[in-house]
């Protein structure tokens, strides 16, 4: 995609100030990889069982554990690594959505999207007796992708198109009408009574690497396209005539954005449940720091997705110790005044 | 294009007024009527079906064998919260949708219910309130958070800031009702569903009294502010030079839709979509004869109990009420969205 630039590629308005701007995203860049390497020592280090930092590191270097400190450390590892796949996921796919289309309120949780992968997934386990994470991958993307579909669609009816309000809206509906629907099949199985609050909020707990190898094709596969998107969705965000003026095909930009949205925020509900706002606000945050620039932003959200989710998941262990709040209660919490932020800041609204 | 006599004009203004109040009275009545008849199959209708003779005997005090304590302590108490509760459901909602003008503006969409059902549950789960201080406490929540919301949204540009507000303040509440529900060990899916959409399953004799008595002393208000209500619709300006105030009218009017609806939500749960359906239901049937008070708070006791019935007797489970009025209620405001769009007004 890169390769076929037209000359008239948009160039930022701010022009002279482009040396600065580069220093500004490299020098974000590294701090937030440090901050990412930071929340993973923080993540190993913090759980209902204190550990030194010494134990951390023979933890790690000493396989299998010789204690019980080493052995907790060692067993916090997959939810680490669990909290940096989802985060990145979450984060990147929030991006895109926001790109997409060209809307502020994009985010995978605030739209039903990850209710309709967990709708899809519940179904699957009640119904059809599936209980395999393979199994519940494909469920949970046919759910998102039936649900965005929906939602885009119900929502782009109409002269002026999918406005914020209009998205919301929508977005509150399906998720309400879903949750309704996730209840009742709930509630028909008493069984499954015990994964209810397990798909009523998401979680990292319960991570195990052999369920992570298994989504991880489709995460790669979506960061991927997502990654080559981003000359596009900077061309979209032009307009669709301008960006058709400058050689792009806005319908494909859109659909390949979408695909990659799918595969991302799926695989991430199929293995963590439903969490919201993570890609709502880190796009925002991404934003604020490299400026309009598509590539720098999808990137840049991914990380900051990973750092935020983890930190989330660090303080909710510490907040309530020795038991431990759900990821996804904590990123609501967290995520949801920055809604309201952007909301009454009106500029942001007008994407 | 002939002038008009002034007596037949007169005529025909006083003759169009009275269709409209015949229609107003037509439309109330058969409300009526239809809830009368959905108390009256949540009554006899259940696990065993008993006879209207025997439903009547045992609700006047006789010993029936076999029905009187079903219809009695079971039935009966969730009859009476069901209606109560879709009361108060349906006047608060439409006097939110009415004051802002604004079918989408309902109390649970904008996160108000949202924060009495965290309230509730917190000072029942956390704290081990009970009875009154419950509802003093979701009247209070319901009440901070409706400021909260009005505050933030301060300075917007129509309504449409105060509705995405409102979604992530209620999205960020119903956050804090799962938490307390993963902490406080709810072992009964019912319980826990109760406060996420709503259920009558906990329906007592003893939680009717507090409810029963807001409805009595809060609806007859409602009924009175109605007047003032289509005051305010002319505009603030028209409204004060009519002689009433629209800053105290309207945190009046706040007040006791939050009152309703708090006390209500502390009963039965936040029985989803309820208070947003009741008012474009009851406008519609009426087509613009009346004010809709009356008719939305008779719309919402009979979608409390209707939908209360079909969960409890159609399905194989016993689905509680707010699981029927969410999975039907999310598609009509879908519609509703699909179909301003259409007709190109804007949101």
């Amino acid at each position: 995609m890169s390769g076929s630039a037209p000359p008239l590629a948009p160039a930022p308005p701010d022009a002279g100030r482009a040396p600065l701007r580069r220093r500004r995203r490299a020098l974000g860049l590294a701090a937030a990889l440090i901050g990412l390497i930071l929340v993973c020592a923080l993540s190993l280090l913090f759980g209902s069982r204190p550990v030194s930092v010494p134990e951390v590191v023979r933890a790690l270097t000493t396989w299998p554990a010789d204690g019980i400190a080493e052995a907790a450390v060692q067993s916090r590892i997959p939810r680490t690594a669990l909290g940096l796949l989802v985060g990145a996921a979450l984060g990147l796919a929030g991006a895109l959505l926001q790109g997409a289309t060209r809307n502020p309120l994009g985010d995978p949780g605030l739209l039903g999207v990850s209710s309709g992968a967990s709708l899809a997934v519940v179904l699957g386990i009640a119904v059809a007796g599936v209980t395999s994470m393979s199994a519940y991958v494909w469920l949970a993307l046919a759910g998102a992708g039936l649900t965005a579909g929906l939602v885009y669609g119900i929502s782009s009816l109409g002269r002026e198109g999918a406005t914020p309000l209009k998205l919301a809206l929508a977005g509150a509906a399906a998720t309400a009408a879903l949750t309704s629907l996730i209840s009742a099949v709930l509630l028909s199985r008493a069984d499954t009574f015990d994964v209810f609050r397990f798909w009523q909020v998401g979680g990292i707990s319960g991570a195990r690497f052999g369920d992570m190898l298994q989504v991880l094709p489709f995460l790669l596969v979506g960061a991927a396209l997502a990654l080559g998107t981003g000359r596009g969705l900077d061309a979209l965000a032009l307009g669709d005539d301008v960006a058709s003026g400058l050689g792009r095909r806005a319908g494909r930009i859109r659909g390949i954005a979408a695909v990659a949205a799918v595969l991302l925020c799926g695989a991430a509900t199929a293995i963590a449940g439903p969490i919201g706002f993570l890609g709502l606000t880190m796009p925002h945050l991404a934003r604020a720091v490299t400026g309009p620039d598509y590539r720098w932003i999808l990137p840049y959200s991914a990380v900051f997705g990973a750092v935020l989710l983890l930190a989330a998941d660090v303080l909710g262990r510490v907040l309530t110790r020795p038991g431990d709040i759900q990821v996804g209660i904590m990123t609501a919490l967290l995520g949801a005044p920055v809604l309201i932020a952007i909301v009454r800041r009106r500029r942001v609204v007008a994407l | 294009m002939t002038a008009t006599p002034p007596a037949t004009l007169d005529q025909a203004i006083s003759g169009g007024r009275l269709v409209r109040r015949r229609r107003h009275a037509v439309v109330v009545g058969a409300l009526v009527a239809l809830l009368l008849l959905a108390a009256a199959l949540t009554l006899c209708v259940g696990n065993t079906v008993y006879t209207p003779d025997q439903v009547l005997r045992a609700v006047l005090g006789e010993r029936v064998p076999g029905a009187s304590f079903t219809v009695v302590r079971l039935r009966l108490p969730r009859m009476l919260v069901g209606a109560l509760a879709g009361i108060a459901f349906g006047l608060a909602g439409v006097l939110f949708q009415t004051m802002l003008g604004n079918v989408l503006a309902s109390p649970d969409v904008i996160g108000i219910s949202a924060g009495s059902s965290a309230a509730a549950v917190i000072g029942i789960a956390l704290l081990g309130l009970s009875g009154a201080a419950v509802s003093v406490l979701a009247v209070a929540a319901g009440l901070a958070v409706a400021l909260a919301i009005f505050a933030l949204s301060a300075g917007g540009t129509g309504g449409s800031r105060l509705l995405l507000i409102g979604i992530g303040v209620g999205a960020m509440l119903q956050s804090v009702i799962s938490y307390v529900l993963t902490r406080a060990n709810v072992t009964e899916a019912s319980e826990a569903l109760r406060w996420l959409t709503g259920s009558l399953n906990g329906a007592t004799l003893e939680r009717v009294p507090p409810l029963a008595l807001t409805v009595a002393v809060l609806a007859p208000i409602v009924l009175l502010l109605g007047r003032r209500l289509t005051i305010l619709q002319l505009g603030d300006d028209a409204a004060a030079g009519l002689g009433v105030s629209p800053r105290r009218t309207r945190a009046l009017l706040v007040a006791v839709a939050v009152g309703l609806l708090a006390v209500a939500t502390a009963t039965t749960g936040p029985i989803a979509f309820v208070a947003f359906l009741a008012g474009p239901i009851a406008t519609r049937l009426l087509r613009g004869a009346g004010s809709p008070l009356a008719a939305s708070a008779l719309v919402g006791a009979a979608l409390v109990l209707v939908a209360d019935l079909g969960g409890a007797n159609l399905f194989e489970a016993r689905f509680p009420v707010g699981v029927i009025t969410g999975a039907a209620g999310a598609p009509y405001l879908l519609w509703l969205l699909a179909r301003t769009n259409r007709s190109g007004g804007s949101l």
